[in-house]
Order: structure tokens, then C-alpha cells, then sequence
């Protein structure tokens, strides 16, 4: 797989070269703000506010990253648990923002986080592709044009009108992944999620995932795996406790976390 | 070739770049309104997927309620309410249309937690689109309202004309009141119980299944401070009596909704960023 990408980056040079980094941190930090007791209910808030007893654990998920990610580029974090990989994925989706510092993200998103969150049981797939689809932001009209295409991608066209609590977990999953590829992003964030289904449909959401690249877009990876990283990414930035301890090559910094 | 026409035009996020919260908010329920619609018909049809009577229960539930209040208290306690049985199902249609959006603004919020930290949706899509599902309902328990008022021989006036409007003020102010709601159940896990006792109180503020007339003089301050209580005389009035309520009437439903609908949006929007950090 190396090999393939590292033919890419020929053609996807030179769409690179003349346009702006499609993901850019500059300086972004975020906080939480932990309570140091948890304070749950109403009646514990008050009076811990009137008694002046809440107080807070600060916590920096991510400290001061900059880093730029051009078009077409597959990029990776790793690093270990609670380092800030995923609250770095939340940033980018619009999901968190930044407590200082700014995100410029250019293009159509699509987010690929544990697939499938959004499926509702009792609904019927057909039912669940409309649901999700308007989740992503695609209107009615549109998914109604790529309808077939994701059908025909996730295998499931004799279930399509069956709710989804029949459906098998793999199922769950196909469609999941049809639903949030059907329209090429301009970015896509992955995390951890390439074990989806089966060996045979694994090789397809990899093959997809190349022929996106290779048109373009850019790719954020989230993995443990450094043997997905290693393969799959052409740069990688390595997380420690929210701050970057190493960031460029994908085998030196892959090298460098090893060890 | 097909997706490739599908590709909308580039869309640029800055997170140093964003106009006010509410203004942002309000943009993006515009551009995600097909959400809307989708999370308005799931729940209408998850509702009745499984049950025989489906869309009828909507129907249903009000008259069932409405038959037992009439016969306990046209019996028991004997109002002298001309037409009562239409008098409380036309406060219990109001009063369900207020008590299920509101809680539903909050709890899709809450159920929809997980979803809200992996993807990006604009928030108030769960509060709106509950108000949405208790307009479908509302209009749909509508019918046998007007049904049994006619079989009981209330005489129709062209006031009843003014009632869509009445009905938009009532959503303008669940919505509102949602939103804080919303608000609240981030931070506080027990807001959900909470607000079912406030519930059964404001219900009970509210003259709903009594006649304005039995309230004693020192507590009719009560009824002027609630403003369910002019919402719903807005509403019920035109039916019952045929004529359109007094301009101060609906001068203090339409300022209480859009002070609710303002308050709502803009501390909704001021907080929406903690969101993700909260749940």
C-alpha cells in the first residue's frame, strides 16, 4: 500500500502546490473544565454555590498545536490513550472548539467516527440512509439521487426495507460506511474504524478511501495500529499529553513512537 | 460522474471568523432543514410503528382523559360549565401540546448526547424539531375536538379563524421555554424530574380542567402570572365562546413568547459550545 500512495503524491502535487492548506491549527489549546467533585443534580449545585464550593480541575486536552495538512495528504495522530487524538478529531468536526487558537478547515467534511451512531432501530434502513444522510447535511433531494449507489455499496439492497434491529452488526456497519463516503469529502476523519465487517469489505472502504485520496481528499487517520498509520498515512503527527512531540514523515514518526 | 455533481460549494470553517452564536445557529437550521423534517417524521412514525392504532392514539389519549374528567367532575363536583367535556378537551389538547414539546426539547437533547460529540449538527434542530412533532399532533387531535364540539352542539364562529394564530404564539413559546430547558438538562442531570413536578404544578396553575370562575379571589394573581394561561385563552376562547379575545390578551401571549423565544435562543446559543465538553 506504500507503494501506491507514494504514487499518488506525483499526481496530487500539483493540485496541491497552488492551493491553501486544507487543514490548518494554529496555536490550538483545549481546555476542560473537570469539577473536582461531580456536582449532578440541582439541589448539590446550589448549595455548593452558596457555600462557594465549586471548584474546577482544569484540563488541557490540547496544548498550543499548530500543524498544516495540504489537499490530497493522509494524515495520522497517534499516541497513547487520553493524549488528545480524539478531542483533536472533535476540533476539526466542528464538534469542540478551540479554547484559544484558531481552525481553518476548507472544504466538505465527513466525519467516519464510530460508524453508524446515528442509525435508529426501529426505523427501516431506507428510512435510516434519509436520517443520516440529513445528519451529514445532505438534503432529501440529493440522497434520494445517491440512494442506489449506497445501497449497492453496503450489500443490503433485500434489507433495505427491514428495520434495522434485524440487521447484523456487519450490516450496521456496511451502511454506515456507505452513508458517510457516498459523496466524495473534501476531508474525511477516520477513527479507528477501518475493522468494519468482514476482510472482503474492509479491502472495499480501503479501496474507496485510496480512490478519494487519489482525487483529492485530504484524510485525518486516529489509530492504535501503527501498522494502519504506517500504511496508510504519508504524514503523522505524534500527541503527548495534548502537545506535539513529534510530527512529519509518517516512518520517522512512527520510528520514534516505537521506540 | 452522478457524485460528482452532487459536490456542494466549498465550504470554509474558521473557528476566529463566527458571527453571533444565535445568528450561526439560525443559519445552519436553515441549511439543515431536511434534519428537521426527518427527526419530525421519525418520531411521528417510531411512535406508531408498532402500535394497531397508530396515528389514532394522538386522538385517542385526549378524549379518554376528557371522558373521565367530565364524568368526575360535572358529576363529583358539579361546574356549572356549559359544555364542559369541550371546555377540558380543548385546555388538555393546549396543555399536552406544551408539556410533551417542552420535555421532548429537552430529552432528545440529552438521548442524543453521544451523537452530538462525534458530529457536528446545529443543536436546536432536537428542540425544534419537537415542537414540529407537537404541531403534527396538535393538528391531528384538532379533529376530534372540533368533532365533539359540534356533536355537542357548541355553534362554530368565524373566531375560531384567529386560532392558527394562537397556536404559533403557544409554539413560539414552547420553543422558547424548550431551549432553556435544553439549556439546563446539560448541566444539571436531574432536570428531567424536576421539570415533571413543575409540570404537575404549572397544570394545576393553569385552568385547565376548571373554570376560571371557581377560583377565589386572592389567588386569581396565579392565573395572571402564568402565561399558559393567556395562551391558552387565546386558544379557547374563539371555540367555546365564539368571540376573539380582548388586544390585551393577545398583547401578553405574543410578548411572552417572544420574550421566551429570545431569552431562549440566546442563552441556548451562548452555551451550545460547552455542549460537547458536557456530555
Amino acid at each position: 500500500m506504500n507503494t501506491l500512495i507514494a504514487s499518488n503524491q506525483e499526481t496530487t502535487a500539483e493540485v496541491r502546490s497552488d492551493t491553501e492548506p486544507v487543514i490548518t491549527f494554529e496555536g490550538v489549546s483545549v481546555r476542560y473544565r473537570v469539577p473536582q467533585e461531580r456536582v449532578s443534580g440541582i439541589k448539590e449545585f446550589a448549595i455548593r454555590w452558596l457555600q462557594r464550593r465549586i471548584s474546577y480541575e482544569e484540563f488541557w486536552a490540547l496544548k498550543d498545536v499548530s500543524f498544516q495538512v495540504s489537499s490530497g495528504e493522509v494524515f495520522g495522530i497517534v499516541g497513547r490513550n487520553g493524549a488528545g487524538k480524539s478531542t483533536m478529531l472533535k476540533v476539526m468536526a466542528r464538534v469542540l472548539q478551540p479554547t484559544a487558537g484558531r481552525v481553518v478547515m476548507r472544504g466538505r467534511l465527513a466525519p467516519l467516527l464510530e460508524l453508524g451512531g446515528g442509525f435508529h432501530p426501529e426505523l427501516v434502513g431506507r428510512e435510516n440512509v434519509y436520517l443520516n444522510m440529513a445528519l451529514l447535511g445532505y438534503s432529501h433531494d440529493q440522497t434520494a439521487q445517491l440512494f442506489d449507489s449506497i445501497v449497492e455499496f453496503a450489500e443490503i439492497r433485500e434489507f433495505i426495507d427491514a428495520p434495522l434491529r434485524t440487521y447484523s452488526t456487519g450490516m450496521v456497519a456496511r451502511l454506515g460506511f456507505a452513508v458517510a463516503t457516498s459523496v466524495r469529502p473534501d476531508i474525511l476523519l477516520v477513527d479507528e474504524v477501518l475493522s468494519v465487517g468482514d476482510t472482503r469489505f474492509q479491502e472495499k472502504c480501503l479501496d474507496r478511501m485510496n480512490s478519494f485520496q487519489e482525487q483529492g481528499t485530504t484524510i485525518a487517520i486516529v489509530s492504535h495500529s501503527m501498522a494502519t498509520i504506517a500504511d496508510f498515512c504519508n504524514r503523522a503527527l505524534w500527541l503527548d499529553h495534548g502537545q506535539v512531540k513529534a510530527m512529519g514523515d509518517v516512518n520517522e514518526v512512527v520510528t520514534q513512537y516505537t521506540q | 460522474m452522478l457524485k460528482e455533481r452532487i459536490r456542494l460549494a466549498e465550504e470554509i470553517y474558521d473557528s476566529s471568523k463566527r458571527p453571533h452564536p444565535l445568528i450561526e445557529e439560525i443559519l445552519a437550521l436553515v441549511k439543515y432543514k431536511d434534519l428537521l423534517v426527518q427527526f419530525v417524521s421519525r418520531s411521528i412514525k417510531t411512535r406508531y410503528k408498532r402500535s394497531v392504532l397508530g396515528v389514532f392514539w394522538t386522538m385517542l389519549n385526549p378524549l379518554l382523559t376528557m371522558i373521565v374528567l367530565t364524568l368526575v367532575f360535572s358529576s363529583l363536583f358539579k361546574f356549572e360549565v356549559k359544555n364542559y367535556s369541550v371546555y377540558v378537551l380543548s385546555g388538555l389538547v393546549i396543555w399536552s401540546f406544551f408539556s410533551s414539546t417542552t420535555s421532548a426539547a429537552m430529552g432528545e437533547m440529552i438521548w442524543s448526547g453521544n451523537l452530538l460529540s462525534r458530529i457536528y449538527v446545529p443543536k436546536s434542530v432536537f428542540a425544534v424539531s419537537a415542537i414540529g412533532t407537537g404541531l403534527v399532533n396538535l393538528v391531528l387531535s384538532l379533529i376530534p375536538l372540533f368533532l365533539i364540539a359540534l356533536f355537542l352542539g357548541v355553534r362554530l364562529h368565524l373566531a375560531i379563524l384567529t386560532m392558527p394564530l394562537a397556536i404559533l404564539l403557544l409554539a413560539a413559546f414552547a420553543l422558547g421555554i424548550g431551549l432553556l430547558l435544553a439549556t439546563a438538562a446539560v448541566f444539571f442531570a436531574d432536570m428531567l424530574p424536576v421539570y415533571e413536578v413543575i409540570l404537575t404544578i404549572w397544570m394545576y396553575a393553569t385552568p385547565i380542567i376548571y373554570p376560571i370562575e371557581v377560583v377565589p379571589e386572592h389567588l386569581v394573581w396565579v392565573l395572571k402570572l402564568n402565561p399558559m394561561y393567556y395562551l391558552l385563552e387565546i386558544f379557547r376562547e374563539p371555540l367555546f365562546e365564539g368571540i376573539i379575545p380582548d388586544a390585551s390578551m393577545w398583547l401578553i401571549s405574543a410578548g411572552a413568547a417572544i420574550i421566551a423565544l429570545v431569552l431562549g435562543g440566546l442563552i441556548f446559543t451562548s452555551k451550545s459550545n460547552e455542549y460537547a465538553y458536557r456530555i
